[in-house]
């Protein structure tokens, strides 16, 4: 063996040993956000309940007064919003905390260590990547550990952005630490060149775009869910049903529906364009790789499918009748086609896609 | 529309305006719902979506007329929303069986076996064409469908948007209070004074904006509509292309081995398939000579045997005789010349061998490629002696060899004769004997990789079995009772390419790059009205407000509105507070709601 396949091998042991810790790290900080979430319980605010079933003159809706940006320099006017006609006004809720001082101290402190794991995580891909000497996306070991380094990375910039997003925290820590569990168990690849297929820049476009779209329509999804918990929760309140008590205190703390349907909104079209790109650079590098840009292999009918399910679920918004939960149900549906696009595809169809020691 | 409103029917974002209309006699509540609706109505040029309850015959939604009005309902039907969304569904579920049952257009040998062991579901899979589901009828039906839709919704869509350009803003809705974001102050500025400012300060933000009665109407973000369009075009731009890419395109085979060469025309092809309208006579002159392939593979570790590279090494002339020049092939780097691509496809080995027959005579010296089976090339062929051998009677006869070549061999006694490894580090070629015909001249095409041995006779061995022998290079099989015999005496590599051309790639490239750029104005881009309403009070002093209507709820709205109004505010300034000020902004009607200043600091702007 000679030197350079040497550092090589120790490279890849010191990705293997950062993805571990990351792991450590990430139980950790799953156990501060369920801390949070524990902690939190004890207040009973109960707005929800009170926003929906409260005002005496049901008609009513709340006018929330926003103070646009800083008032420092100018005097600005206050701008009064309201919810245009079709959606119910409710309050957010108060997050996992619950406007406790002790929840909200463990979820910084979630927070804290959900960052120190990502820097970690994002060592150990580095290093992986490192140690081949190339992108470090042609197994799916690689590309599960990348996958979720980009939906927490993505998560801590709406974070940085000061969006109101902390509720996300405890479903993302848990599915990153299933995600990295099947990646160093089952999906474990040990470090390698590339077969010749994979040989291209494309590699780097294409497969780096794809994984970003997976892991933010993946926060689209958890905030999908999330708004039907919370929408069938405030159908019950405002249909002067009582809710479990486990699911009230639960779902008293999130977002108000409209919020999370217009956060798991506005992820999704964002990321539309770019899965669009991904899916036009794929067909691009086929062209080069295979002599035909489309050929319906099923990587690329099932990319074809998830990108047409988000396209109808783009347009359930724009359709009257559509908006709402069932919109919410095809973006499931979308997200599901991605999902099985990655898992599915790669393990019980066998095409042209099939990586290196899948 | 508030939910403690609608709990009654359940029905809270579903019912349309008309119907909410009906069922709640709250006149404040119509008289919103009024106003949002006419300010915001053209906002989007989607379609409006058929309400037959309402609009026809309650309860039926079809019409009476004849034959004409069934065209003109169906036409109506298929370009609504409410259908597209359907054949989209209908296509992405459309999709899936051809992802997990083999495809004729894909791999054909699959679908062979596929039939082969499936012999029920067979035929009724060919009747539904599933394994052609991407060129079957019912595929088809949908994305025709789709795009019939389509056109039939852009056309309209067009109109109404080129319509909207022409004309100016909507007026101020009578109560700029019931608008999703709102502001207001008091100013001892001018009312004419303030519109103008308004439509100085709107006008430099690109807003389009009008005095329009007592108030300044400003509209931006027309680019949302333009990218909506364009995308939804480009999607029409990119089926064309596609369409005459497979109506022209062109796409054929060809196996060559270390040495050969390739001219493009069509009897040098080993398969070709064209398009309908292709013409044999645009194929581009040009030729090429394989001079060398490489492939290196993972030495080893676990991933042993994993190619590393591929590469073939070509000398190629383009048109009838022009310069010779060098290239290289590999699996992502296709060779282009004169707008023909060639692609590097698959490669393998063609063991040289050399037949001799009785008098030592050399008959044949061929390199004779075999087809991979296995990741580690394991491969199997045939090598037939047409013509030029006598057997030692002088009778003319043809000789037939099967053929079984490893590159890496795992050594005798150990397991079956498959390769070890792809690269060839200790190949043996495996070769069994036949004599008589080769069933060439019976003028039914044949497999070259095959050995029709119907009409052969073995050679046999002393013990009376078939003749067969492993070789090393350099060795020798001979035949019987001194019939000749067969030299394996080295290695060549082949390599197949796939030359193909398609017209109307530019088209489709440039239909992709229109349609992610509509996609992106049409979603990042919001479309917006502004007002600015400035009336004298009784009292002397100008009453300001401003609205703004988003075409969804945006958390950008209120945001905007306040830089604007403070933009305003440098030539309007705030009047002297007296003690009646409106602190709110119409404190009769905001003064009965629920107000969440703290828990909620500006429901869309912090998002
Ligand atoms: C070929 C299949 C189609 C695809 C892939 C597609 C895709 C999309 C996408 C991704 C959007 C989202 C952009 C946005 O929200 O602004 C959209 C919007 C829209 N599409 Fe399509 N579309 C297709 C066919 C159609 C058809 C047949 C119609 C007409 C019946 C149509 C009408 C619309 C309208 C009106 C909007 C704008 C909705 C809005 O204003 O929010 N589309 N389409």
């Amino acid at each position: 063996m000679n030197l350079a396949a040497a550092t090589n091998e120790s490279l890849a042991h010191t990705s293997n040993v950062l993805i571990y810790s990351s792991m450590a790290v990430y139980t950790l900080a799953f156990f501060a956000h369920i801390a949070e979430w524990v902690l939190g319980s004890r207040s009973k605010v109960g707005r929800t309940a009170a926003a929906l079933s409260g005002s005496p003159d049901g008609a009513a809706a709340p006018v929330v007064v926003a103070q646009g940006g800083s008032t420092a320099v100018l005097e600005r006017p206050k701008v009064v919003t309201r919810a245009a006609a079709g959606t119910r006004d409710v309050p957010d809720g108060p997050g996992a905390a619950g406007g406790t001082f002790k929840g909200d101290l463990w979820g910084r402190i979630a927070v804290s260590l959900t960052v120190v794991a990502f820097a970690v995580e994002a060592a150990g891909v580095i290093t992986r990547a490192l140690s081949v000497q190339r992108a470090p996306w042609a197994n799916m070991y690689e590309f599960s550990i990348t996958f979720s380094t980009v939906a927490v990375g993505s998560y801590l910039v709406l974070l940085a952005l000061k969006k109101n997003v902390r509720w996300i925290g405890l479903p993302l820590v848990t599915t990153v630490l299933l995600d990295l569990g099947i990646a160093v168990t089952t999906l474990y690849t040990d470090s390698d060149q590339l077969v010749p297929a994979l040989h291209s820049y494309w590699l780097w476009i294409h497969v780096s775009t794809a994984i970003i779209c997976g892991a933010v329509f993946y926060l689209g999804a958890v905030g999908t869910v999330l708004y039907l918990f919370r929408d069938s929760y405030e159908n019950k309140i405002a249909g002067g049903g009582t809710p479990g008590k486990f699911a009230a205190s639960v779902l008293e703390r999130l977002p108000s529906a409209s919020s999370l349907d217009k956060f798991s909104y506005r992820i999704n079209a964002a990321v539309f364009p770019l899965w669009t790109f991904t899916i036009i650079a794929g067909a691009i590098w086929a062209g080069d790789a295979w002599g035909r840009y489309w050929g319906w292999d099923p990587k690329e009918v099932w990319s074809f499918i998830t990108w047409v399910a988000y396209a109808a679920y783009l347009h359930a918004r724009a359709t009257a009748g559509w908006k709402g939960r069932k919109a919410a149900y095809l973006a499931l549906v979308a997200f599901a086609c991605w999902l099985f696009n990655y898992y599915g595809v790669n393990i019980f169809v066998t095409g042209l896609h099939s990586y290196a020691g899948v | 529309m508030s939910k403690a409103n609608s709990t009654d029917t359940g029905a809270r974002t579903d019912a349309d305006p008309a119907e909410r209309g009906q069922q709640h006699s709250d006149a404040a509540e119509r008289e919103q719902e009024r106003v949002d609706h006419a300010a915001g109505e053209r906002l989007s040029t989607a379609p409006r979506e058929e309400r037959p309850e309402t609009e026809s015959e309650p309860g039926t939604g079809v019409p009476a007329m004849g034959v004409v009005g069934w065209v003109r309902w169906f036409w109506r039907q298929l370009t609504s929303m409410r259908v597209a969304l359907i054949l989209l569904f209908l296509l992405s579920l459309g999709a899936i069986p051809g992802s997990l049952i083999p495809q004729t257009s894909v791999d054909d040998l699959k679908v062979q076996n596929f039939k082969d062991q499936h012999t029920t579901l067979t035929p009724i899979y060919e009747k539904l064409q599933l394994f052609d589901v991407y060129s079957s009828v019912w595929f088809s039906a949908i994305y025709i469908l789709l795009f019939v839709s389509l056109i039939g919704c852009i056309v309209p869509r067009t109109g109404q948007f080129v319509g909207q350009l022409r004309s100016r803003p909507p007026g101020a809705p009578k109560r700029l209070t019931r608008l999703p974001a709102y502001t207001t102050w008091r100013t001892e500025a001018e009312p004419e004074a303030v519109h103008e400012a308004a439509l100085g300060v709107l006008g430099k933000r690109r807003f389009r904006a009008h005095v329009a009665g007592d108030a300044v109407a400003a509209e931006k973000g027309y680019l949302r509509e333009a990218g909506n369009l364009v995308f939804h075009i480009a999607l029409i731009v990119m089926l064309v292309a596609f369409a005459a890419g497979q109506l022209f395109k062109s796409e054929g085979g060809k196996l060559v081995v270390e040495g050969d060469g390739f001219a493009n025309t069509l009897t040098q092809y080993d398969d070709f398939k064209s398009g309908s309208l292709y013409d044999s006579d645009s194929l581009a002159p040009f030729s090429f000579v394989l001079d060398d392939f490489v492939g290196t593979y993972e030495e080893s570790g676990p991933q042993r045997g994993t190619p590393r590279t591929f590469e073939a090494r070509v000398k190629y002339t383009e048109g009838a005789d022009g310069p010779e020049r060098k290239g290289v092939i590999r699996v992502n780097e296709p060779l282009v010349v004169d707008g023909t691509k060639v692609y590097l496809i698959a490669h393998g080995y063609a063991p040289v061998v050399t037949v001799r027959d009785g008098k030592g005579k050399v008959v044949s010296r061929n390199s004779v490629p075999l087809l991979p089976i296995d990741n580690n090339i394991t491969s199997t062929g045939a090598i037939k002696v047409m013509d030029g051998y006598r057997d030692k009677n002088g009778v003319k006869t043809q000789l037939g060899f099967k053929a079984f070549f490893v590159p890496t061999f795992a050594g005798h006694g150990k397991g079956q004769m498959f390769s070890q490894f792809p690269g060839a580090e200790f190949p043996v070629l495996a070769l069994s004997a036949y004599r008589g015909s080769l069933g060439v001249d019976s003028g039914l095409p044949q497999n070259v990789y095959q050995l029709d041995t119907s009409k052969m006779k073995e050679f046999k061995n002393e013990d009376g079995e078939l003749l067969k022998k492993m070789l090393r290079p350099g060795e020798r099989l001979d035949l019987s009772d001194g019939e000749g015999s067969i030299t394996f005496e080295g290695i060549e590599e082949w390599a197949s390419f796939q030359i193909s051309r398609q017209p109307g790639n530019g088209l489709a490239l440039g239909g992709a790059i229109a349609a992610i750029a509509g996609l992106a104005g049409s979603l990042f881009i919001q479309r917006r009205r502004v007002w600015v309403r400035a009336v004298r009070g009784a009292d002397g002093v100008t009453v300001v407000e401003m609205a703004g209507l988003g075409r969804s709820e945006s958390a950008k709205l209120p945001e905007e509105l306040g830089d604007l109004a403070a933009a305003l505010i440098t030539t309007a300034p705030v009047a002297p507070e007296k003690p009646d000020a409106p602190e709110k902004p119409d404190a009769n009607e905001a003064g009965n709601r629920p107000v969440h200043p703290a828990e909620a600091p500006a429901e869309g702007a912090e998002k």
